[in-house]
């Protein structure tokens, strides 16, 4: 205490005292948080724009077709030359093909990669398998829509040999293996973050490995795995280089995964990429399917959201 | 068995009747680190067995070799054996699931599953297979009876283990262990994550249970294992320094550092 530097007799305190800089460092202080905001508002504000400028395209789309027309017709025909129908069932319909395929692919084999992850998997091996599986969530999707329209298919119609070229089964698997990885490793989390002591209680008991994670660890992390399938479910949903490679461009209403459908994600690329004017009724539609879309893919995420809320374990 | 005995002895035989862990020569290691050390142990049915010492002394490495939880550890090596009701525990053909069916386990830390008090109980009976709902009724209500928490949860069964305090947890997961009516129960440190009345309600309920089970405690409270202990063991460094009658070892203990460690000279 009080100790004298030896250099030039004074103490650290005094030399604090005397330091420059000061009243820099209360300047920068007070200018961080503002410049911080400036940069976190940039992408709140961006949201805000999307969100507007879909909203004031549709509302003028909703001019031209009328929002029962839209929101129960069963025929979306844009392009017809008489009588243009804007009917959005055969596309949610679509979407909705694709998207339960996909889940009955990603879900089992998802988490039966995460309880191999969890419970069975040594050190050594998770951080070997992991990264890989992490590694199939970084596939460009373009990637994964040539895999299933070269690959998927003609495997497939080796097996179906009514499945059209362009069909809502290939898409589905493919948009399934894509999810996987989310699902495998969002659960693995969730599961590993289960204490080792209620383990521990399980197999005290004379549990086998298998019972403590199907009966112990699996129900306690019910609540991160149901949120990890709804956030795939919504990148599912939101899917759309697979879906416009290999499904094709027919919307229909009706249950077939055989024949080629149409998704909302899919009809937007067409219109995108194909010359329909500024300013015509196709044009404006693709933005009430976009804010459909985004309605979809907002609610799943509200949903993921609520679930990993109301439904987190304590322990 | 009469037969078998016999022929080794009849004054062997009143002993081995009544022995439920017979550790012969056990050795153990983490790795390169030599945590027990040539333990021989015998302990005897319907008595409470205390195992007292330093931290660090392999107590709880011990408790835990009884039920091979200790295999968990990826690095354990053990030499030596020990019977349980004359059958080596560490034989290949000896099943864990087996062992631990029979030895029950209660932790240092509560450690109920996440879900319905109902559910924790019955967690160890389904698993060996009783599905009979009234059955299943049955021995939820004995259980925690005889874990005295009955008249506090009797009327939640359906609630969250974890709503409970530290103490009615302690005891769920004790009430956990009889659903199974197990034949030894292990209990390491269950009262040091406790307040004194749960301690208190805990260290009553452990009289009780000796009457149908074997207990087996590790504790570093040396009052508790006076107070509720038949037989102490003082591990010291992963040896057995003394095991005897509780009095004697709390009055006239053979070994200086016995003598040292209960009366607070170190530990």
């Amino acid at each position: 205490m009080g100790q004298k530097h030896s250099a030039d007799k004074l103490s650290v305190q005094e030399l604090i005292q005397n330091s420059s800089g000061k009243k820099q460092r209360k300047i920068i202080e007070k200018m961080i948080p503002i410049i911080l905001l400036l940069i976190a508002s940039v992408s709140v504000l961006t949201t805000f724009g999307i969100v507007g400028t879909l909203i004031v395209e549709t509302v003028i789309f909703f001019k031209e077709v009328k929002i029962p027309d839209f929101l129960f017709g069963t025929e979306w025909y844009p392009f017809a030359n008489t009588e243009q129908l804007f009917g959005i069932l055969p596309l949610i319909v679509g979407t909705l093909k694709v998207t339960a395929i996909a889940v009955v692919v990603a879900v089992p084999f998802g988490i039966a990669s995460a309880i191999f992850l969890s419970e069975y998997a040594t050190d050594k091996s998770r951080r070997i398998i992991k990264p890989v599986l992490e590694v199939l969530a970084g596939v460009p999707t373009i990637v994964y829509g040539f895999f299933a329209l070269t690959f998927v298919t003609p495997l497939l119609q080796q097996f179906i040999p009514d499945l059209k070229i362009f069909n809502a089964l290939s898409p589905g698997i493919v948009v399934g293996v894509m999810i996987l990885p989310m699902i495998a490793s969002l659960s693995e989390d969730a599961m590993s973050s289960v204490p080792n002591s209620i383990r521990e209680g399980a197999l005290a008991m004379g549990s086998t490995k298998l019972e403590v994670a199907l009966k112990v660890v699996l129900p306690a992390a019910l609540s991160g795995i149901t949120a990890s399938v709804v956030l795939a479910v919504s990148r599912a949903i939101g899917e759309t280089m697979i879906v416009s490679l290999a499904g094709g461009s027919t919307p229909k209403f009706d249950l077939n995964i055989t024949e080629s459908i149409q998704t909302m994600t899919a009809y937007i690329v067409q219109v995108s990429s194909g010359d329909a004017g500024y300013g015509t009724t196709i044009y404006y539609s693709i933005y009430a399917v976009g804010f459909t879309l985004f309605l979809f893919t907002l609610l799943m995420n509200y949903l993921a959201h609520v679930i990993s809320k109301k439904y987190r374990e304590e322990y | 068995m009469m037969v078998q005995t016999l022929e080794k002895g009849t004054a062997k035989q009143m002993v081995a009747s009544s022995i439920v862990y017979d550790t012969q020569k056990l050795n153990l290691w983490y790795g390169n680190h030599h945590a027990l050390k040539n333990i021989d142990l015998q302990i005897k049915e319907n008595e409470v067995t205390a195992i007292i010492g330093p931290s660090g002394c392999g107590k709880s490495t011990y408790i835990k070799t009884l039920n091979r939880m200790v295999e968990l550890v990826p690095t354990v090596k053990t030499s030596g054996a020990i019977l349980y009701r004359e059958r080596n525990i560490f034989d290949a053909n000896y099943g864990v699931e087996e062992l631990r069916t029979k030895v029950g386990m209660v932790f240092q830390k509560p450690n109920p599953f996440p879900k319905s008090i109902y559910d924790n109980i019955a967690y160890g009976p389904r698993i060996h297979g009783i599905k009979n709902k009234k059955v299943l009724d049955e021995i939820v209500e004995k259980s925690l009876r005889g874990a005295a928490i009955w008249e506090e949860v009797k009327d939640r069964l359906t609630t969250n283990a974890y709503s409970l305090s530290g103490g009615q947890q302690q005891r769920i997961c004790i009430a956990r262990c009889l659903a199974i009516e197990p034949d030894v129960i292990l209990m390491d440190e269950p009262t040091s994550a406790l307040d004194p009345i749960s301690t208190l309600k805990v260290e009553e309920l452990i009289q009780e249970l000796k009457q149908d089970y074997s207990i087996i405690i590790v504790t570093h409270n040396m009052q508790q294992a006076a107070r509720i202990s038949d037989k102490t063991a003082f591990f010291l460094n992963g040896e057995v320094v003394e095991f005897d009658k509780t009095d004697v070892i709390f009055s006239t203990p053979e070994d200086n550092r016995t003598e040292d460690y209960i009366s607070g000279r170190f530990g």
